[in-house]
């Protein structure tokens, strides 16, 4: 399976054009560690439960995402600097169909 | 000054294995943690959540688990300082550490075992623009003694189990209770969802939802809090104390301040050896601590321990023979006098 290309500008404001398989079973979250666009312990603190908030990012681009669980929803009640584009990066699955996204990482919290 | 052979920081799975093969050492452990209770992540974060890579659990709750690893090293008689954070590290002439923590607790060992995860937990504070000014001005994020509420009128802020337990609690102490939450609905275990529900019916407690504080107000102390709702004109309620309780999340903190070498917000060790950092007599176990190839795993944390114990027994009695033990041959004698060993084979004769 091929790779896709995602659009992700980190929390310096620095944006990365990186690659990202969809075959590893990865989320965003996940892609956003591999390429250590986020220092380690401040991104995927809970491992991906959607129970911290920490891996919060703003979608950029008009892709169909997965909806959001009622999970996610309430731990995004419970975080801070929430946008209606807020989503967690360990919700969304690395899929084909993502290819081209763009998000952005929601400030440290 | 609280004295052992092994001091622990951090009341993880894996600092609770370490009093474990400690004790088959004959060591024993005291251990410190900011949390009010041990478990690490497992008790505070995920209790309920299953894990399925702990060797020979198909499936065990994070919760249970630490459940099991208490049981497991009981009979060691770890001794422990819940509840503070391990703020300084003192090294003495005769090579001993002294560590202290926020509250001033001293304790002394002469091996320092640093299983601290990700951190201490502190409480995740809302970036609400003047929220620092009235710190301890009635602002609390955490709440230590339920009596400085009573008759006062109190708004909560929080969507989870702390949110709902503390507006249950201090409905009967304070004079009002407030709960405000940016969801009607809430993530709490369902008793207490029910529970404020039914203190909701009977006037105990006011929910305003879907709602958010923006900001506070007050002079010296808080008076208020400015309350934001979808669709609605902010408005103002009144309130002597605003608790936010939206979770902790956990900080290096203090130890990061230890003169060990740090890399990626974590401790270097020696993974080749003992996982002993760059000051001897200090070492890094678990998610805290890494090397190349360091997977953050509770699995990887219980080996790195083993290997730490048998590292430490050496530098506390460099002279004595030892080797490794069996649990099955040797069994396991605990400090409090029990025993417990394999059953011996029945022998009887066949006729």
């Amino acid at each position: 399976m091929k790779d896709i290309t995602l659009k992700i500008t980190d929390r310096e404001g620095a944006t990365h054009n990186i690659l990202a398989p969809t075959d590893m079973a990865m989320n965003l979250m996940e892609v956003v560690r591999s390429y250590e666009l986020a220092p380690e312990g401040t991104i995927g603190i809970c491992g991906g439960m959607a129970m911290c908030a920490s891996c919060q990012c703003y979608v950029k681009s008009d892709h169909q995402l997965p909806e959001i669980s009622q999970d996610e929803d309430l731990m995004l009640a419970e975080a801070f600097y929430v946008e209606d584009n807020s989503r967690l990066g360990c919700q969304i699955h690395i899929t084909p169909e993502l290819d081209g996204l763009e998000v952005e990482l929601a400030p440290e919290s | 000054m609280i004295q052992t052979d092994i001091l622990i920081i951090g009341a993880g799975p894996t600092g609770l294995f370490t009093v474990f093969e400690a004790g088959l050492l004959k060591l024993k452990c005291h251990l410190i943690d900011a949390l009010p209770q041990p478990g690490g992540q497992c008790s505070e974060i995920y209790p309920k959540k299953p894990i399925y890579d702990i060797p020979g659990f198909p499936e065990i709750l994070a919760g249970d688990l630490t459940d099991n690893l208490l049981e497991q090293c009981k009979q060691f008689e770890p001794g422990f300082t819940l509840g503070e954070r391990a703020e300084t590290i003192d090294k003495q002439d005769d090579g001993t550490f002294i560590v202290t923590t926020n509250k001033g607790t001293k304790h002394q060992a002469p091996i320092v075992a640093i299983a601290g995860g990700l951190g201490s937990f502190e409480p995740r504070k809302p970036p609400i623009p003047n929220i620092a000014d009235f710190e301890n001005k009635g602002v609390e994020y955490m709440i230590r003694e339920p009596e400085m509420y009573r008759n006062k009128k109190v708004a909560i802020a929080g969507g989870g189990d702390s949110a709902l337990d503390w507006s249950i609690f201090l409905a009967d102490i304070a004079k009002s209770v407030t709960l405000v939450h940016r969801r009607n609905e809430f993530r709490g275990a369902l008793d207490s969802v029910d529970k404020v529900q039914e203190l909701k019916n009977a006037g105990k407690i006011t929910l305003i939802t879907p709602s958010e504080v923006k900001e506070i107000k007050g002079d010296n102390h808080v008076t208020g809090v400015v309350i934001a709702t979808k669709g609605e004109d902010n408005s103002i309620l009144e309130v002597d104390h605003f608790i936010p309780l939206f979770g902790l999340s956990p900080k290096l903190g203090p130890i990061a301040n230890w003169g060990l070498e740090i890399e990626k917000n974590a401790i270097k060790v020696n993974n080749a050896l003992d996982y002993q950092t760059n000051v001897p007599g200090i070492y890094a176990i678990g998610d805290v601590n890494t090397y190349p190839g360091k997977l953050k795993l509770i699995l990887c944390g219980f080996h790195e321990a083993t290997m730490m114990c048998q590292s430490a027994y050496k530098r506390i009695f460099p002279d004595k023979k030892y080797v490794m033990k069996y649990t099955t041959v040797g069994g396991v004698e605990g400090f409090d006098g029990t025993k417990k060993e394999a059953p011996k084979a029945v022998v009887k004769a066949i006729k």
